[in-house]
C-alpha cells in the first residue's frame, strides 16, 4: 500500500528525476519486497505538498458554506496537503475541545493534514486571553494563535499573548486592521472609493498595526506573523523589521498578488474582500516583497460563503473569497510566468516555509524518511476556473472564467493519491 | 439608454437631450398641460429602502403625469424591514411587471446590481444610492442652473459652481460633478478636509477650504444638508463652528455675483447649513429646483420607458393638443 515509483518527472528545478514512495514514506531504494504502482509522469513535475497557514473551513457552525472534509477535498485539488484552520467557528476555536473536534476530523477524512489555529482570546473578543497552553498541549498540538478577521486590537493583550506563547514556541498571527479606523469600511480608501462612494479603508489602519506589533515583538523577544499584507507600507514595515534580526514572519494570498481595487466599479460583492484589495502600486510591492524573501509564505486566506451572502448588495455581503483551488496557478502566474521568482522560490514560499513557520513535520520538502506529502503539476498546460467544478461547498470565487496556467494533476498525502485530475 | 444608474452612463448629448426634454414638458406644464398620455398601461414602481418622501413624491408625481400606474413599495411596513432580500423583492418586481423601478437604498451600487445581475427586465433608474450617486438630482440642478443662467440652451461652459458641504457623504455631490464637468462647467468644492474624500484630487474639480475666498467667483452655489450625527463621528467640531465656516449667511449673499443663485436639494437645515433669510433671499431658487425635479424625472421616464425621443414627443404632444 501507498508505495508508488514515479518515473519521468521534472523537479521544481527543471531536472528530471524518479520519486520512489514506501508504504508512505519517501525512500532512496525499496525494500526488496516492496511492490511499487508505477506511474509514468511524462512532463509533470514533482512539488512538495503545499502548506497554508490561512484557511477557513467553517466547521462547526457553518456547514453549509464548507466543512473540514469540503474544505481538504478543495485544498488536495489545489495541491495542498496541510492546512490550517482558523478559529472563527460557531463555537469558536478558543478551548481544547474545539480544536480537538477540528484535528480529528481532519484525521478521520485523511486526506491532508488539517492544523486547527486557536483563538488568542475567548470568543476572540480581544479582552482575555484563552487557554493558550491546554490548545498547545492537546492532541491538536496548537502552536499558531489568531482572533483571525478580529485584530489583537489592544496594546496590552497583544502584549501579553507574545509574551504567553513564548511558553511553547508559539507565534500569533494578527489579522492587522485598527478598528476605529476602519469602521464599515468597504474597501480600500482612495480614487476608486472616493468615487463609488464606499466607505474607505485606509492602508494605515492596517500599517499603524502592523508598526506596533513589531515594536511590541521586539520589546518581548517573540514570534509575530502578520497575515495578508496587502500595503505596499506594510512590506516596507516588514522588510525593517527583518533588517532588524526581529522574529517577524509575513504571509500574501494569491488575490492580492492579483486583484486591485477597481474591481470595486462593479458593485459584484465577490469582489468584497479583509483585507480589500489595494492599487496597482500595492500590487507590485506585495509581488517585490514576496520576490526578495521580505514576505515569508502565501496564504490562501480561503473564505467560503454560501450563495445568499454573495448574492445580495455591496455592504450587505459578507467579506471572502475562495483561494485553495486556485492559489498555485494564480502564483505561478503572477510570479513565475512574469518572471519575479523561479519555480523553486515559489514552491518554497508555498510549502517550506509555511511548514517551518508553524512547525509542521513531514510537510513543505521531499526529505528521504518524511512521510510522502507532494503534488504533480503540469506546467505546460493551462485550466479555466468553473465555480461549479470547484471542490469547495462554496463557488465564490473572484477568478471565475479566467484561464490560468499550471494544472495540479495529483496529490499524494502521506503516500496515499489523495486527488487525481483525471480519476 | 437602458437604465439611470450613474451620470456615467450618460453622453454630454444624452444628458442635454434629458433636459431639452424637460423644457419641453416644463413649458407644456406651465401652459396648462397637466397630463400626457405618453405611459398609459406602463407601471412604475417606486422601491424606496430608505425614507425619502421628497424624492419618491416627484418620481410618483412625475410617472402620474405622464400616465402611468404606480406602486410604491416602501422599507417601512413591508417585506423589505422583514428581511427580504433586494434580490428576492426584485424578482417579485419582475413577477408583477414592473416596467420601471425606481430604486432609493442605502448601500452604494445597489442601483446598479438590481440592473446588472438581470433579476428584473424593466428599466432601473437610480434615485439614490448610498453615498454614491443621485442622477436625476444631478439633472434637475444642472436644469434649474441652465434655466436661470442660460436661458435653457445648451451646455453649461463658462460657469462655475460651488458645491459647498459634507461631500465624503454626499451622492448629490459626486452626481454634480460628473454631470456639470460633463456639461463645461467648473466646479470648485468647499469644505472642511475632514469631509471630503481621501482621493478627491482625482475627481477633476478645483478644492477651497475657505467658503469666503470663493463664494464671490461662483455664478452657482450648492449648499449640501450636513447631517448633525456626523458632528458625534468627529467631522468638525461643533455645529457653531461648522455653520460660521461654511453656512451660507445673509454676509456671505452679499459676497456673491449679482446674478449668482442659492441651491439645496432639500431637506434644508436651517441655521446650520443654511440661514433661514438666505435660503428665502432673491438668489435662492431651492423652490423651482423642487418643480423642476418633477420636470427632469418626467423627461427621464419618457426616454427610458416611452420607447421614444424628443422628437417622438413633440408629435406625440402636437396629437393631443
Amino acid at each position: 500500500m501507498n508505495t508508488w515509483q514515479i518515473k519521468n518527472l521534472f523537479d521544481v528545478h527543471g531536472k528530471e528525476t524518479e520519486l520512489n514512495v514506501e508504504a508512505g514514506l519517501f525512500v532512496d531504494q525499496f525494500s526488496q519486497d516492496a511492490q511499487p504502482q508505477t506511474i509514468d509522469a511524462r512532463g509533470l513535475t514533482v512539488i512538495p505538498g503545499l502548506v497554508d497557514l490561512h484557511t477557513h473551513l467553517r466547521e462547526p457552525g457553518r456547514e453549509d458554506a464548507e466543512t473540514v472534509l469540503t474544505g481538504a477535498q478543495a485544498a488536495v485539488a489545489g495541491g495542498y496537503t496541510a492546512i490550517s484552520a482558523m478559529p472563527n467557528t460557531l463555537p469558536v476555536a478558543d478551548t481544547a475541545g474545539v480544536v480537538e473536534q477540528v484535528y480529528r476530523l481532519g484525521k478521520l477524512h485523511q486526506l491532508c493534514d488539517v492544523y486547527p489555529i486557536g483563538a488568542v482570546t475567548v470568543g476572540q473578543k480581544g479582552e482575555q486571553l484563552a487557554e493558550l497552553t491546554a490548545m498547545n498541549q492537546s492532541e491538536a498540538k496548537v502552536r499558531i494563535f489568531s482572533d483571525d478577521g478580529h485584530c489583537v486590537a489592544d496594546p496590552l493583550v497583544m502584549r501579553r499573548a507574545l509574551e504567553y506563547v513564548k511558553l511553547f514556541d508559539g507565534v500569533i498571527a494578527q489579522h492587522a486592521q485598527d478598528p476605529r479606523l476602519t469602521e464599515n469600511a468597504q474597501m480600500n480608501e482612495g480614487e476608486v472609493s472616493s468615487k463609488l462612494g464606499l466607505k474607505g479603508w485606509p492602508a494605515v489602519a492596517e500599517e499603524a498595526i502592523i508598526a506596533r506589533d513589531i515594536l511590541l515583538t521586539e520589546h518581548v523577544g517573540s514570534r509575530l506573523h502578520v497575515c495578508h499584507l496587502t500595503t505596499a507600507g506594510g512590506v516596507e514595515l516588514i522588510r525593517d523589521a527583518k533588517k532588524k534580526g526581529l522574529n517577524v514572519t509575513a504571509e500574501v494570498t494569491p488575490h492580492h498578488l492579483l486583484l486591485t481595487d477597481e474591481l470595486a466599479g462593479s458593485f459584484d460583492p465577490v469582489y468584497k474582500v479583509n483585507p480589500p484589495l489595494r492599487t496597482n502600486k500595492d500590487v507590485a510591492a506585495l509581488r517585490a516583497g514576496l520576490a526578495d524573501g521580505t514576505i515569508d509564505i502565501v496564504a490562501t486566506d480561503h473564505a467560503p460563503h454560501p450563495q445568499e451572502s454573495k448574492d445580495c448588495e455591496w455592504s450587505a455581503a459578507a467579506f471572502g473569497m475562495l483561494g485553495l483551488e486556485t492559489a498555485f496557478s494564480i502564483c505561478y502566474m503572477t510570479m513565475v510566468k512574469n518572471e519575479l521568482m523561479s519555480l523553486s522560490e515559489l514552491v518554497d514560499r508555498m510549502a517550506l516555509r509555511p511548514a517551518q513557520i508553524a512547525r509542521y513535520e513531514n510537510q513543505g520538502e521531499i526529505r528521504t524518511g518524511n512521510r510522502a506529502n507532494f503534488a504533480l503539476v503540469d506546467l505546460n498546460s493551462s485550466w479555466t476556473v468553473e465555480p461549479e467544478q470547484l471542490k469547495s461547498k462554496s463557488k465564490n470565487t473572484p477568478f471565475a472564467g479566467m484561464e490560468l496556467p499550471a494544472v495540479i494533476e495529483k496529490t499524494f498525502h502521506n503516500g496515499a493519491l489523495v486527488f487525481d485530475r483525471r480519476g | 439608454m437602458k437604465n439611470l444608474l450613474s451620470i456615467d452612463d450618460l453622453t454630454k448629448a444624452e444628458a442635454i437631450e434629458i433636459l431639452d426634454t424637460a423644457v419641453t414638458l416644463s413649458n407644456l406644464s406651465e401652459t396648462g398641460v397637466k397630463k400626457f398620455p405618453t405611459l398609459r398601461g406602463r407601471t412604475v414602481v417606486n422601491l424606496f429602502f430608505e425614507d425619502s418622501t421628497r424624492t419618491r413624491i416627484s418620481f410618483e408625481a412625475a410617472a402620474k403625469r405622464l400616465s402611468a400606474d404606480v406602486i410604491n413599495f416602501s422599507a417601512k411596513g413591508s417585506s423589505l424591514s422583514k428581511g427580504e432580500s433586494l434580490k428576492d423583492t426584485a424578482m417579485t418586481l419582475q413577477a408583477m411587471g414592473a416596467d420601471a423601478v425606481i430604486i432609493r437604498h442605502n448601500s452604494s451600487g445597489a442601483a446598479h446590481r438590481l440592473a446588472s445581475q438581470k433579476w428584473i427586465d424593466g428599466a432601473v433608474i437610480n434615485a439614490g444610492d448610498g453615498t454614491r450617486e443621485h442622477p436625476t438630482q444631478a439633472l434637475l440642478d444642472a436644469f434649474t442652473i441652465r434655466r436661470n443662467l442660460k436661458n435653457d440652451q445648451g451646455d453649461l461652459k463658462g460657469l462655475k459652481v460651488g458645491i459647498v458641504g459634507d461631500i465624503l457623504h454626499s451622492r448629490v455631490a459626486r452626481s454634480n460633478v460628473l454631470l456639470l464637468s460633463k456639461l463645461g462647467a467648473e466646479v470648485v468644492l468647499i469644505a472642511p478636509p475632514t469631509l471630503l474624500p481621501v482621493g478627491v484630487d482625482s475627481w477633476g474639480t478645483s478644492v477651497s477650504y475657505s467658503f469666503d475666498e470663493v463664494i464671490g467667483d461662483c455664478d452657482a452655489v450648492m449648499m449640501l444638508r450636513v447631517q448633525k450625527e456626523r458632528m458625534e463621528d468627529l467631522f468638525f467640531p461643533t455645529e457653531r463652528e461648522y455653520s460660521r465656516a461654511f453656512g451660507l449667511t445673509k454676509d456671505r449673499i452679499a459676497m456673491m455675483k449679482e446674478s449668482a443663485i442659492v441651491m439645496h436639494p432639500g431637506p434644508m437645515n436651517r441655521g446650520l447649513e443654511i440661514s433661514a433669510d438666505s435660503a428665502e433671499s432673491n438668489k435662492s431658487v431651492i423652490v423651482e429646483q423642487v418643480a423642476n425635479g418633477v420636470s427632469v424625472r418626467m423627461a427621464v421616464l419618457y426616454l427610458l420607458i416611452g420607447g421614444a425621443t424628443t422628437r417622438d414627443l413633440e408629435t406625440h404632444l402636437g396629437e393631443n393638443k
